[in-house]
């Protein structure tokens, strides 16, 4: 017992470690926004130490800094010189392509003092992702692009492995970690993060990842698989309007194509989602988001076929199933006040 | 920050020393805000300032072409923490375009949504990010001096919040280990999950469509919120007492505090919160049904009530070109000569614009920002006028408190106060608070008045609890209503985002978006000049203030500029460019979220 308990209580392989969190792509912050109202575990847990065998955490996220500006910045000119080893990076909105106009710039923070230009983002990126431990992507402009990549956007953007190289390794040997979603999911974020931590402590094996270099344990199920409406389906029970409790395949929903765990995890403590509480599944955690889902309220293209086989089966089975549910809800018949017993006992002392 | 002594010579002045002092980032605001000033600590004040931001996305360009109904998931994505106020506004622009009316339910429904929003977002700016510029460690580091008087002074509201004085107060903001920062932390998640029960998900809603809600409608949605509402209820009861106290001791401790951020009262507010009861969405009727919003619609100048007319609030919106890195649009297509009562619409308004960005080099002297200048044309003298929101809650009080119109059983606007009754909670008897006009359009005034509408926000809600349960009792549970894209159409929606006045305008052409333009609150608070030299709210609002942080160049913190620029609630995605003129301009810019319009 002593030495199973052990192995959260003792000292990590490194005693601190920070997060430096770069929010200057072309995003909305609803990532770092998002990351406020994680639970499991929240902000305060990993910064206070409320989680076992965990580093210290020093977060470097400009949403929520106490420091302003170049107080602010060292941190990012610090990790530059591999004065906060180790670092994790964390890149949230999607990166411009800062290459096809002459000057100028898409997307910037920070100043520098030779040529009084902003400092763009993807020269914060070449300049840190060298020399982090680890390279995170919060949410789908970071990960794959997103709203801002759509067809017809001026700015040519990305996601970071577009940028980097889908190949690309961290010094430590880590692929980008991609978690995707638009926002993304809080909890899935945090719990990204602390896993991270538990494998730089030592304490975890080498994060796994799907082809899309997301944690495979978050995303390795369909929004469907995961749909308490997913019984709808399967009784070929679809939903006409907008408001109904049954499955919205028919009025544009993609859960039984995309890759997201929302339905079961829900939005905050289990409460909200998408397709669970009535919203359609617009395909944000994948990276064909947002072109190959739109226009988003029309049925997906898939599903007349699916929906119209599914159908023939699922009135069926659902009118099987109602008479065998109007069975279960009458009681057996030996319940009765009559002045016999009829339940199959036969008493031989009254 | 950097800081370099330069000597200045300006005619027909003395000779004085300027520092520049930059911050670049800003933080605890959402987006890439980057200041720039030369301060004249000899004399106390900012002499040249210039606000710089650093983002262009494009929405209005590649909104163009897509199908009408993607406006409201494509445009929440402007921005990460009142994306679903985004969402709204396009949900009412498309119902107009549409012409569909949806179920009362559905707008009971968003109603509660907006409220848990506004509930939830001042609740988290106001403690955890404005909250830390008047926290124990800043104070300290910033005006000794305040802080040794704030572990003397007691708190006049003690009994009510629990902190015996001034300095606990403080103390308890201290970001994470802050007794008070960590509950509103706790409490802004409260919020979210009521957020949620209604659209879905934060902040980009999942439930709103065109015609309503996918939101199922039970007797377990509403009482999951009420229940939740009523711990918040009772968290205002402390809250704002706090909040009186702390922001009190300010104009006590430093004389002259009222000067802070302190502008002409110029105040913009859209309304918000639909009364289904009236509203139809059609545009002929928007006068009518503007005016009974839950908040008024209203421009107040001077502290005047200028209009509470949605629709002449809506014609008289321009845009204007300046300091902005995009190309003019004078000679391009006017999509709408007349609004549906005949008015005509000029081309500067955002139903007209053509948004071609031209990336360049930043030039404090030329362009220097992705954001452009909103104003509002004031037919009695010709002024196009820098309106700002003061980050949302002054301007909603202000103009509701002047129209005197809301009237419902937890909230009435007198003519000069809004009066907010909060009903018995579990520990604590009802309470009413007033919010009065203020003196002043100033940083301590904007905070203020936020702490005031989160209170506000309660109330509301109480209201809209009471009025969708009814429906649901009556039977009456559809939540959504059918419509066809018309092949040829526009359309527009005004909603209060949290941090203030929010427009979406749409065409459409073809069955397609053929033009999109959302004007959020950052652009109108944080823009440049203008083609007519006029300077953005931020100018005045920075020119105005002066210094009264103990430091001096080497430790300087420019705690009153930050408090000054943080009370107008500058929008994360939003990126501002202000530029300072010399010690009497002032030009802030600020690039607006998002990408196409406008600003961004």
């Amino acid at each position: 017992m002593a030495e199973k308990a052990s192995t959260l209580t003792k000292a990590p392989a490194v005693s601190d470690i920070h997060i430096v969190w770069i929010t200057a792509g072309l995003g909305c912050d609803g990532d770092s926004v998002s990351i406020t109202a994680a639970e499991q575990p929240s902000i305060e847990d990993v910064l206070l130490g409320a989680i076992p065998g965990l580093p210290k955490v020093h977060l470097h996220n400009p949403v929520l800094a106490y420091e302003n500006g170049a107080d602010f910045l060292k941190f990012y000119y610090d990790a530059e010189k591999g004065l906060l080893d180790p670092f994790v990076l964390v890149v949230e909105g999607s990166i411009p392509n800062e290459k096809i106009k002459e000057e100028g710039y898409w997307a910037a923070v920070g100043t520098n003092p030779e040529t009084g230009q902003p400092i763009t983002t993807c020269e914060w990126i070449d300049r840190l992702a060298p020399k982090a431990l680890a390279v995170i992507g919060a949410g789908t402009c970071a990960t794959y692009g997103g709203i801002h990549a759509m067809a017809g956007n001026p700015t040519g953007c990305m996601g970071l492995a577009d940028y980097l190289g889908w190949d690309w390794r961290s010094k430590a040997g880590l692929p980008i970690v991609n978690v995707p979603g638009c926002p993304v999911q809080p909890d899935n974020f945090m719990e990204t993060v602390l896993y991270l931590l538990y494998q730089v402590a030592g304490l975890a094996p080498m994060i796994p990842l799907d082809k899309q270099l997301r944690p495979t344990w978050l995303f390795g199920k369909t929004v469907h698989e995961g749909c308490d409406r997913g019984s709808y389906y399967e009784q070929g029970d679809f939903a006409q309007n907008y408001g109904s409790s049954k499955c919205l395949v028919k009025l544009g929903c993609w859960g039984p194509v995309v890759d997201c765990n929302v339905t079961k995890r829900g939005w905050m403590r289990g409460i909200g989602g998408c397709p669970n509480v009535g919203g359609i599944c617009i395909g944000c955690t994948m990276p064909g988001f947002p072109d190959k889902f739109m226009p988003f309220m029309d049925e997906p293209p898939g599903g007349t076929l699916s929906s119209t086989i599914i159908g023939t089966y699922g009135r069926m089975i659902r009118t099987l199933r109602g008479i065998t549910n109007t069975t279960l809800n009458k009681e057996p018949k030996w319940r009765h006040s009559r002045p016999e017993l009829t339940t199959g006992y036969h008493p031989t002392t009254y | 920050m950097a800081t370099i002594p330069e000597t200045l010579a300006y005619e027909g002045q003395k000779k004085r020393t300027l520092v520049d002092m930059n911050w670049d980032p800003i933080t605890r605001i959402v987006g890439s805000l980057g200041i720039f000033t030369k301060i004249d600590f000899e004399n106390r004040e900012v002499a040249e300032c210039y606000s710089t931001s650093s983002i262009f996305r494009g929405y209005s360009i590649f909104m163009k072409g897509k199908d009408p109904r993607d406006a409201h998931f494509i445009t929440s994505r402007i921005c990460g923490i009142c994306g679903d106020n985004h969402a709204t506004c396009a949900v009412y622009a498309q119902n107009m375009a549409f012409g569909v009316r949806p179920p009362a339910l559905a707008e009971w429904i968003i109603n509660l949504g907006e409220a848990a929003e506004y509930m939830f977002d001042h609740n988290i700016f106001q403690d955890n990010l404005v909250g830390v510029d008047f926290c124990e460690q800043m104070v300290k580091e910033t005006n000794p001096g305040v802080w040794d008087k704030a572990q003397s002074t007691a708190s006049p509201n003690a009994d009510k919040h629990g902190y015996r004085t001034i300095a606990d107060i403080m103390t308890s903001l201290n970001p994470f280990t802050g007794t008070f920062y960590r509950e509103t932390l706790a409490m802004s998640r409260l919020t979210r999950e009521m957020f949620c029960l209604m659209e879905g998900r934060h902040v980009h809603p999942s439930t709103l469509y065109p015609g309503g809600v996918g939101t199922v409608a039970t007797i377990q949605l509403f009482t999951d919120y009420l229940v939740r509402l009523m711990k918040y209820v009772e968290f205002m009861k402390k809250v704002v007492p706090l909040h009186d106290d702390l922001f009190d001791f300010f104009y006590e401790a430093l004389p002259g505090y009222e000067k802070v951020g302190l502008r002409r009262t110029l105040l913009a507010c859209w309304g918000s919160y639909n009364d289904p009861d009236h509203c139809d969405y059609q545009y002929k009727n928007m006068d009518a049904w503007g005016k009974k919003m839950f908040v008024t619609p209203g421009i107040v100048v001077d502290g005047k009530l200028v209009t509470n007319n949605l629709v002449d609030i809506n014609r008289n919106i321009r845009i204007l070109l300046g300091s902005s890195y995009y190309e003019d649009w004078q000679g391009k297509e006017t999509f709408v000569k007349k609004d549906p009562l005949g008015n005509p619409i000029d081309q500067n308004h955002p139903w007209n614009q053509t948004t071609t960005p031209r990336p360049q080099k930043r030039d404090f002297n030329g362009n220097y920002t992705w954001v452009m200048s909103p104003r509002w044309y004031d037919e009695r003298t010709g002024d196009h006028l820098a309106l700002d929101t003061g980050g949302g809650p002054i301007a909603r009080l202000w103009s509701t408190a002047l129209s005197g119109l809301v009237d419902i059983n937890y909230v009435k606007a007198t003519g000069h106060s809004v009066k907010i009754n909060l009903p018995k909670t579990a520990l604590l008897p009802e309470v009413e608070f007033e919010w009065k006009i203020p003196q002043w359009s100033n940083a301590i005034e904007r905070d203020r008045a936020r702490t005031y509408f989160q209170a506000y926000a309660a109330a509301t809600a109480l209201h809209f609890v009471e009025k969708a349960l009814s429906e649901l009792h009556a039977g009456r549970t559809a939540t959504w209503s059918e419509f066809k894209v018309p092949d040829e159409a526009i359309g527009c929606g005004f909603h209060e985002a949290v941090r203030g006045v929010l427009s979406h305008h749409v065409v459409i052409r073809d069955g397609k978006i053929a033009n999109y333009h959302p004007y959020p609150p950052t652009p109108w608070n944080a823009n440049p000049r203008d083609i007519y030299g006029t300077p953005g709210p931020y100018e005045d609002a920075v020119q105005n203030t002066p210094i009264f942080e103990e430091n001096g160049p080497d430790k300087f913190k420019g705690i009153d500029i930050m408090r000054a620029v943080r009370s107008f609630d500058p929008c994360l995605p939003c990126g501002v460019h202000m530029y300072v003129g010399d010690g009497r301009t002032i030009e802030v810019k600020h690039s607006p979220m998002f990408g196409a319009a406008g600003h961004e």
